[in-house]
């Protein structure tokens, strides 16, 4: 397992050199500064130099290191590393060079907590946070012993996500249903790819000990009937034709795949497809999905682009929202990609800005709100300089980003939350839809 | 608050005065306070400035250890958790000084608080000094039988850490059996605290071997959803060390352990990937196999959906089991295209997988796609996409003329380093289907010009060799080329020589003046041994006799496959043992990549589906392992699983020996100048006419491409693929090995 936790800023110094074995010597600091950091041409997140692995992620300005030696299980080790971005964002905010500056012990505390001989142990923050405490809150309860069994208990036990003495006078929660989708359309006008990733991201302020029951409008669940079980129809997603219409009519959604927090009872959904949990306290992802069946695409692009001759390349583009007129967009923003050698630019809009942006070679137009149904042009045309040494255009596709309340393209939808604990407390539950663009790329 | 940190100095050696100050400043600090400072604040801050520098400051705050020390006692767990931490930091540079604090670690191991004992446990056994690793010993074994439950997994890590400190002394002592019971502990977090060290200390012992029995592996596979993430994949970890004794049972686990695919945690759900493919192995029965194929696809995919780096692991291991089990991951190739910002090792990966998933139905998208990929910026990328439409023609044989369009279209927008790429992999295309689209040598010979990489010119001058007949002024073409043939690179200079002598044999007019002085350079005006070789190969041919010169030179040869990406089956084998590893992003050899990696390979049992090498292709005894490290079933009277130290040691694998080659016997022939020419062509013209034809015969010229394998054919390989600027491509990014 990991050897050591390394953390070195842009400029490569390293900040935190925490060994958990002896075979993490300080001088592997040097080493994957000369190898990885300043070397421009290191591609792969994976370096293995003679026994030793660097296994590194970069995150806003830092590079976090994992030293392991003989062959380690790299899935732990980048989810681990995640994990520590994570719980630094939790604790400080963000998890950048000043936050680790400005906090080195408490990082030393995490770590030494959090893996043992280099095994990563409890990583959750609730229960963390109960005894690793940030400046200016006392540890006064880790000094007490019966207190301190509370939180051992906690830390080794089946449900170490969730504290038992959670006490709300309101109970609600709120359930978010984020889609990512994403599109690669071609040239032509044909759909490449569309498909969807989704994400149910769960705020809890629930009291004592409840066990969450959730419903989707997920077909397997609908239909029980008409496929053998979740393990045949998981695998097979292309039925035929008529039935999957016929699904869609019906306003059922095929997942192509779920993954779930760790307090799901996946026994329950593989036998039964019931997702059912204790929640942890608080902001959690529930789960994610992928479906890749009747994709609903927000936005439909239709980008004329001409090269007229070496000297200029003239666009149109056009885009219409394919949502209900009751909804609208905000933030869209379309991002046209320019040749490295343009000098100038123009551009007309109907609706929205667009401004060229010479260091991203784009030109980026911006709607703040896109209401359902209505259609827009951008009209530009760029110039360019002459090269001497002619290179054909790459023609990046163009891409672009949105956010889009109250609609979900997959067809998702939540049926019901129930919340059943001891007590029998009533509590209010709230959904909310959105759908962003994933990787939404348009070729011309 | 901010605090202050001594200035980054690579430099080690000489301090400044300067940093000397800093630590008299610091030491000052941390003796301030005195009673007025009832809740040490002044102490706290001053540990804070030594700990901020602790990394940053090159060690000078090991001055600081007996100070440190001195606060060790004070009854303020925040004080403690840093001065422990100081002391793993520096006790293994001052261990004279670090042992003022083993009373005190020692005094802790007691404490009625659970969080004190444990954090003292944990401490002590990170010390690597002997008077620490002896003190541990005694404190641990109670502690392994603590009432708390967080103690007791800090116990079971204990256990392993003072294996790694001194192998001898945990073995001469009964930790390992203390541990081994506490497998029956009825928190689950514990056991997969004792599961992770138990793997942990058999990976780094030759004379200990794991074996865990069904009804272990069932009961640990219902604690899984009671454990954390991490606790989940020790356990699945640790299954491995269970071999199945019947089908049955091995498919009962792998459906339990199926619902784990669906983890957020990808360490969870690669590891439970390999289980299953591992249980796999001893499931009969083409159904289940099937079904349960079908459960690893989707998850496969999902992890696409991940941080990049997860995603470049997923891939890797999708490239794995595919050859493993083609069932899986049948779903639309297009959920493997790449994004335009996909790092470049996702895309590169997720090439080779279009590469491999790319059927004559699907490869209509697939070129489409491909042909996008080639007027992409990185170059990299853009010579992988190309060599991809090549492999394909190669590949998929009904559709070759339309990648072979494709090719050409490319090759059009003369862009040098896509003309140089696509010439190598249509030279490969002429190999691959001889007599077929000659009609597009004009095309490609269009762009001669345009080729400076020594692989493409080969590719070119193959071509122009090849068929000389067909191409008009092929002498002069060659003619072009000689010209530099000394600046030339070997490569370039052995195809030359080649393409010399096929031209003469197919236009003897044209090519009577090129040969002699070709010959000449070979022979006589190089070092290079291969092309000295070659040359006189073909002059004594030439010389002999034109006409069997003739069926040598331009006889028929197999014909080449692009299956190469294929692993050899023992490789296959031991990398499914190892899914989710680093071994599964380099895809070598294991024992390549990590000489001390225990080897893992599948046990034969009642239940075993197949030989372990499926082609035959190894040699099977000294593959299989002893059988008396059979697992008898466990009889362990201890719990769910056994490590025991058997005077029986695994022996390694040992690498099969070479086999044996016909090696005509070596002769004295020492041609080293030219002077002795004569003399060494004599000799060995004397020893070839020496040989009888029964030698000869046994040297069977219509073997020699396959090297005896069954099939005799030449393969495209992957790392020919690969041969190109390595360093830019930067190694690692393509599964490469940099070695210091």
């Amino acid at each position: 397992m990991l050897s050591g936790i390394l953390i070195f800023n842009q400029k490569g110094e390293n900040l935190i050199f925490r060994a958990f074995r002896s075979d993490c010597r300080p001088r592997l600091a040097d080493i994957f500064r000369i190898q990885v950091i300043s070397n421009p041409q290191v591609r792969s997140p994976i370096l293995t130099l003679g026994s030793t692995t660097f296994s590194h992620v970069k995150h806003e300005n830092i590079y976090l290191v994992a030293v392991t030696k003989s062959n380690a299980n790299a899935a732990l080790v980048f989810e681990f590393l995640y994990r520590l971005i994570m719980l630094g964002k939790s604790y400080f905010g963000k998890l950048d060079e000043e936050a680790v500056k400005n906090n080195f012990v408490l990082i030393y505390e995490l770590l030494d907590e959090i893996l043992d001989f280099g095994y990563p142990q409890n990583t959750d923050p609730d229960t963390l946070k109960m005894y690793i405490t940030t400046e200016g809150v006392k540890s006064a309860i880790a000094n007490n012993p019966t207190d301190s069994s509370r939180i051992t208990q906690q830390a080794t036990g089946a449900l170490s996500w969730r504290r038992s003495d959670i006490k709300y006078r309101k109970n609600e929660a709120f359930v978010d249903v984020i889609e990512d989708v994403n599109l690669l359309m071609s040239a032509t006008g044909t759909v490449l790819r569309a498909d969807v990733n989704g994400q149910i991201v769960m705020r809890a302020y629930l009291s004592g000990t409840p066990e969450c029951k959730f419903g989707l409008n997920d077909r397997l669940l609908l239909d029980p009937g008409e496929s053998s079980g979740p393990s045949s129809g998981r695998g097979g997603g292309n039925g035929l034709g008529t039935s999957k219409a016929t699904r869609a009519a019906a306003g059922s959604v095929t997942l192509e795949d779920c993954q779930f927090h760790q307090c799901v009872k996946l026994g329950r959904f593989d036998a039964d497809r019931i997702i059912s949990f204790v929640p942890p306290d608080g902001e959690f992802e529930l789960m994610r999905y992928r479906a890749t069946e009747n994709v609903n695409l927000p936005f439909k692009v239709h980008p004329i682009v001409r090269e007229i001759g070496t000297t200029k390349v003239e666009y149109s583009v056009a885009i219409k929202a394919n949502y209900s007129s009751k909804l609208f967009a905000t933030n869209v923003v379309i991002r046209i990609p320019t040749p490295l050698n343009t000098a100038k630019t123009t551009e007309r809009t109907s609706q929205g800005r667009a401004k060229y942006e010479p260091e991203q070679n784009n030109i980026v137009w911006k709607i703040a709100r896109f209401s359902g149904q209505s259609e827009f042009v951008l009209n530009a045309e760029a110039t360019l300089t002459s090269m001497t040494h002619q290179k054909a255009w790459s023609r990046p596709p163009l891409s672009l980003s949105f956010s889009l309340l109250m609609f979900t393209s997959s067809g998702l939808l939540v049926r019901y939350l129930k919340v059943f604990e001891k007590n029998n407390y009533s509590s209010v539950k709230w959904v909310r839809y959105m759908t962003r663009a994933g990787s939404y790329e348009i070729r011309f | 608050m901010f605090l202050a940190v001594a200035p980054f100095a690579p430099t080690y050696g000489s301090r400044s005065s300067n940093q000397q100050g800093k630590v008299a400043e610091l030491r000052l600090e941390l003796n301030s306070g005195g009673k007025k400072d009832k809740n040490y604040s002044a102490k706290k801050i001053a540990l804070k400035k030594i700990v901020a520098n602790m990394t940053m400051s090159n060690n000078d705050m090991v001055a600081l250890f007996p100070d440190v020390i001195g606060c060790m006692n004070l009854p303020s767990l925040e004080i403690k958790k840093m001065c422990f931490l100081f002391l793993v930091n520096y006790s293994r540079m001052k261990p004279e000084v670090a042992l003022k604090a083993l009373p005190i670690l020692v005094d802790d191991m007691a404490d009625n608080n659970p969080l004190v004992r444990a954090l003292a446990l944990r401490t002590i056994s990170y010390v690597h000094v002997r008077e620490f690793v002896e003190a541990t010993f005694q404190p641990l074994k109670r502690l392994m039988q603590d009432n708390d439950p967080y103690v007791r997994k800090t116990a079971a890590f204990c256990v392993a850490k003072l294996y790694e400190h001194d192998k001898k002394m945990v073995e001469n002592s009964d930790l390992i059996d203390r541990l081994n019971r506490m497998l029956k502990d009825e928190n689950p977090t514990v056991v997969s605290s004792v599961l992770a060290s138990l793997v942990d200390i058999w990976g780094r012992s030759e004379s200990i071997s794991l074996t865990i029995d069904y009804v272990s592996a069932s009961k640990l596979v219902s604690i899984l959803a009671d454990c954390s993430e991490w606790g989940q994949t020790y356990i699945l970890e640790a299954l491995m060390a269970y071999v199945p004794q019947d089908a049955a049972e091995a498919l009962l686990l792998a459906e339990r352990i199926a619902p784990r695919l669906s983890h957020q945690n990808s360490a969870v759900v690669l590891t439970s990937c390999r289980v299953i493919l591992y249980l796999m192995n001893y499931i009969s029965g083409e159904k289940h196999i099937t079904s349960l194929c079908k459960k690893l696809s989707p998850p496969l995919v999902t992890l696409l959906s991940k941080p990049p780096e997860v995603q470049y692991l997923a891939l890797r291991n999708a490239i794995l089991i595919l050859q493993k089990r083609p069932e899986v991951l049948r779903n639309d190739i297009r959920v493997f295209f790449c994004n335009y910002n996909d790092p470049i090792y996702v895309k590169v990966t997720k090439l080779e997988l279009m590469f491999m998933l790319t059927t004559k139905d699907n490869i209509g998208v697939v070129l489409a796609e491909l042909r996008e990929y080639a007027t992409e910026i990185d170059v990299h990328f853009v010579r992988k996409a190309v060599r991809a439409i090549g492999k394909l023609a190669i590949k998929i044989e009904s559709s070759a003329k339309q990648c072979i369009d494709t090719l050409l279209e490319l090759v059009d927008a003369k862009i040098p380093y896509i003309v140089q790429e696509a010439t190598v992999v249509i030279r490969n295309i002429f190999r691959k289907y001889p007599n077929q689209y000659e009609s597009i040598i004009s095309h490609v010979l269009r762009n001669i010009d345009d080729l400076d990489e020594p692989e493409a010119k080969a590719a070119v001058i193959w071509i122009i060799g090849q068929y000389a007949d067909r191409i008009d002024n092929s002498d002069g073409l060659l003619q072009d080329y000689l010209a530099t043939f000394h600046d030339e690179t070997v490569e370039v200079q052995l195809a030359l020589l080649t393409a010399t002598v096929k031209l003469f044999i197919q236009r003897p007019t044209k090519g009577q003046q090129l040969v002699p002085q070709v010959l000449k350079w070979c022979t006589e005006e190089t070092d290079d041994p291969d092309l000295r070789d070659r040359g006189y190969m073909y002059w004594r041919l030439l010389s002999t006799d034109p006409a069997t010169a003739k069926q040598v030179v331009m006889g028929q040869k197999p014909p080449i496959t692009a299956e190469s990406e294929k692993l050899d089956p023992r490789t296959l084998e031991e990398l499914c043992l190892n899914v989710g590893t680093l071994a599964t992003v380099y895809l070598k050899p294991i024992h390549q990549v990590f000489r001390a990696a225990r080897p893992r390979r599948l046990l034969p049992s009642p239940a075993l589906q197949r030989s372990p090498v499926e082609d035959g292709t190894g040699n099977m005894l000294d593959y299989n392992p002893p059988t008396a490290n059979m697992p008898a079933a466990s009889t362990s009277n201890s719990g769910l699983a056994t490590i025991t130290t058997t005077g029986d040691p695994i022996t390694p694998v040992n690498a099969p020996p070479p086999p044996n080659l016909p090696i005509p016997a070596p002769n004295s022939v020492a041609a080293s100048g030219p002077s002795n020419m004569n003399e060494a062509a004599d000799a060995a013209d004397a020893y070839f006419s020496g040989i009888g034809s029964q030698q000869m015969a046994s040297l069977d010229l219509g073997d020699v491409g396959g090297g005896g394998m069954p099939q005799s054919q030449y393969v495209v390989t992957q790392n020919q693929q690969q041969v190109y600027q390595p360093h830019l491509a930067g190694g690692a990014a393509t599964g490469e090995l940099l070695l210091l």
